[in-house]
């Protein structure tokens, strides 16, 4: 090969490497752009004056007088479309029966609309459901079924070769010419000072339960579970994946075919399915052992640190055996045993990467859902004590995540919760990650000497 | 490797020129070893005297350091090593089964050809072995004195905490040697001390060795026969594993016996 084509190879291959680059960096950020912009917003929005009362009403925080006071001016507005309603309720009256079963179906609808919006009207009889006490909290929700009120969801099914055509059509044509025909013009222009947004931190999602499904509080819950979750898989994991690391590189013999053995199985390990874990842990732990009565952090822990066994064995086996040859042969020649070797030269040196491999292992373990499925997750439950983690489920975010997504009744009105989490596990995952990034750095410059 | 041999004699003496019997630091007699196989030294004999620098010559491969290694049983850690015949420190046999080898490294230090301090500090790598050992006295005054035998004291006594990793090729090799010195051994083995080393920092290390004999037995491998000329007294020349001749430096250089050691000297192989 010639020069031209040499230099033309190594251009071609400079080019190819970094549109590889390119093409990952730009996947990373269609994935990472939107959870980070939609779980955002799970806790920085725009807050109605109905957030704040109920943030004053049922956790006693925030000025209550200013509550007040901002009700009090939205009352003007308020009271205009309350007026307008019972006005167009006693003209309903004197209409014919059936004009007045057909209206007044109408009439309901709309009804319990303006109820999602602004909360129960004057006089209704206090509802059970959180949900129900308070109109919308967040502008953004506010603005949809703002929509709700103002369009009556219908299918157009006039083409009978197609399938029904999902077409909105304004409430106000079907009052047209009422007293309620101004009701949505008004709520158009008046939304704002009904329900007075306010840009808001709410960091409160962090630190408290969820009242009601998630309609209200947050997700502490849910964080403090993946973090026993974690810690506890990380707890159990790493004295045996350390351990038997230690035992493969320095003293079993290469040679005999048991060991051989043992590393296919490590191997084997680490390909198997988590949900294969997930019932291994409820057959073996909660089953067989009985750690727990039924789900508890203490099982889903189990379960998850022998998902991540294999992976801590990986990487101490591979730090060990990266640490030179000749730290070991310094050590013996001083005196020391084999043991004492391994203590304090061996494990210290190798200690940048065990460490890496730790966090990794602790990414891994917060985001895996199936293995705790059947042995330690539960999708409604408070905090758990530190106590209780013996016995007790906790709700943790994967699994909520996909609850939420999955199971929840009014999924479309708490999406901004689930989003939240998914941010939330992001971003623990990134914090470990560059946890062990910084650490190995450290700790790597350290035993340099810079 | 467990060829254990019984009979602990002490009849592996030397007469002195006045006729009192002394007795050899280190010796071997019909001294092998083998990996697998392969016959790596061959019956090799050699006394080493107390407070004097003996150095091992001989081409690459010939075997220096097996057998300066099996002087503590660090050939102990090779997979299919084993031994056979008698190496004795102070008239024991170091091979037989009562003779602790972890205690036996402990009175004879290594020092080896590439510098290999531990990735932490000057200080304590030097102060690693006394720590183990359950040393008593102070450990400051140690792991000054050991740096000062070195000859390493002046240049790092102020940057003690400094990574060891820090230092130049030279001063590691010191500070490996202030290690093994820390130890308080009696014997120090050197394979090829100086190989990884400039001009400079390997006359530094001769200087070095040739005071470090005031105190300790040093065995020097080496394949460089000007510096086995230079620092040493006893001179042993290996030839393909086996041990061809052994005697004073002076007499090895001027007056072979052997005709091997004449052509190796004079630089007809090697
Ligand atoms: N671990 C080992 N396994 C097998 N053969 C070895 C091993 N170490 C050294 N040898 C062989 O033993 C002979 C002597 O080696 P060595 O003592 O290192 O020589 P020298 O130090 O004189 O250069 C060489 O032929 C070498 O190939
Ligand atoms: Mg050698």
């Amino acid at each position: 090969m010639n020069l031209a084509s040499r230099r033309m190879m190594d251009r071609s291959f400079t080019v190819l490497g970094i549109l590889s680059i390119l093409v990952m960096a730009g996947a990373l950020l269609c994935l990472l752009g939107p959870i980070v912009i939609r779980g955002v917003n799970a806790f920085v929005f725009r807050a109605t004056v109905e957030h704040r009362q109920m943030l004053a009403e049922k956790y006693g925080v925030g000025d209550r007088e200013a509550v007040k006071r901002e009700l009090a001016q939205a009352e003007q507005h308020r009271t205009k479309i309350y007026r307008m309603i019972s006005a167009y309720e006693a003209s309903l009256e004197d209409e014919s029966y059936a004009m007045r079963r057909e209206m007044g179906g109408e009439l309901d609808e709309l009804k319990d609309r303006l109820r999602d919006l602004l909360g129960p009207f004057p006089g209704d009889p206090d509802p059970i459901l959180m949900r129900e006490q308070y109109g919308e909290t967040r502008w953004d929700r506010a603005l949809v079924v703002k929509d709700e009120v103002i369009f009556r969801e219908e299918y157009d099914y006039s083409d009978p070769s197609a399938m029904g055509v999902l077409v909105h059509v304004p409430r106000a044509d079907t009052f047209e010419g009422t007293s309620l025909a101004p009701l949505f013009p008004y709520l158009e222009n008046h939304l704002s000072d009904i329900l007075r947004p306010r840009w808001t931190f709410y960091w409160r999602f962090f630190t408290t339960e969820s009242y009601d499904a998630h309609f209200f509080g947050g997700i502490w819950p849910e964080i403090l579970g993946t973090f026993y979750l974690t810690v506890g898989a990380i707890l159990f994991a790493v004295p045996f994946g350390v351990i038997s690391a230690i035992y493969l590189v320095e003293y079993a013999n290469p040679k005999n075919p048991l060991v051989a053995l043992i590393r296919t199985c490590i191997s084997t390990l680490a390909g198997v399915p988590s949900i294969v874990f997930g019932l291994f842990g409820l057959a073996f732990f909660i089953n067989e052992l009985h750690v727990s009565e039924s789900k508890s952090v203490l099982a889903g822990s189990l379960t998850l640190a022998v998902l991540i066994l294999p992976l801590v064995i990986r990487a101490a086996e591979e730090a060990i055996r990266a640490v030179p040859k000749t730290y070991k042969e310094a050590a013996l020649s001083l005196g020391a045993g084999r043991w004492r070797t391994i203590c304090t030269v061996i494990l210290p040196a190798a200690m940048p990467g065990v460490l890496t491999g730790i966090v990794i292992s602790m990414g891994r373990a917060a985001g895996e859902t199936a293995p705790i499925i059947f042995t330690a997750a539960v999708s409604a439950g408070g905090v758990v004590a530190l106590g209780e983690t013996l016995s007790q489920p906790t709700p943790a975010l994967p699994w909520n995540i996909y609850n939420i997504c999955s199971e929840h009744e009014a999924v479309n009105e708490i999406r901004h919760v689930q989003y939240g989490m998914v941010f939330t596990l992001v971003f623990l995952v990134l914090l470990l990650n560059s946890t062990a990034i910084w650490l190995r750095a450290r700790i790597a410059k350290r035993l340099r000497g810079a | 490797m467990t060829e254990t041999m019984v009979n602990l004699s002490t009849s592996d003496t030397l007469a002195d020129s006045a006729g009192v019997k002394i007795q050899p630091h280190v010796s071997c007699h019909d001294f092998s070893v083998f990996y697998g196989d392969f016959e790596a030294v061959k019956k090799a004999r050699m006394e080493v005297e107390r407070n004097r620098v003996t150095a091992i010559i001989g081409p690459s491969g010939c075997g220096k350091s097996t057998l300066l290694r099996a002087m503590n049983r660090m050939n102990d850690f090779v997979p299919g090593a084993r031994a056979k015949g008698k190496m004795c420190y102070r008239g024991q046999n170091i091979y037989s089964s009562d003779c602790d080898p972890v205690e036996l490294r402990r009175r004879i230090g290594m020092v080896f050809q590439k510098p290999n301090p531990f990735p932490k500090s000057i200080y304590r790598n030097v102060a690693w072995a006394p720590k183990l050992n359950g040393y008593r006295g102070n450990i400051d005054d140690l792991v000054e004195h050991s740096l000062r035998q070195a000859a390493l004291w002046e240049e790092v006594k102020n940057e003690l905490d400094k990574s060891a990793l820090a230092l130049s090729g030279g001063q590691q090799q010191r500070l490996c040697i202030a290690r093994a010195v820390a130890m308080q051994p009696e014997v120090l083995l050197m394979d090829e001390p100086c190989s990884a080393l400039d001009p400079i920092a390997t006359s530094r290390i001769e200087d070095l060795i040739h005071e470090l004999k005031t105190r300790y037995t040093v065995i020097l491998v080496t394949h460089n026969m000007q510096q086995a000329a230079r620092v040493s007294d006893f001179t042993a020349f290996m030839y393909m594993g086996e041990l061809v001749e052994f005697g004073e430096t002076d007499l090895i250089f001027t007056s072979p016996k052997q005709e091997r050691t004449q052509d190796y000297i004079t630089g007809r192989f090697g």
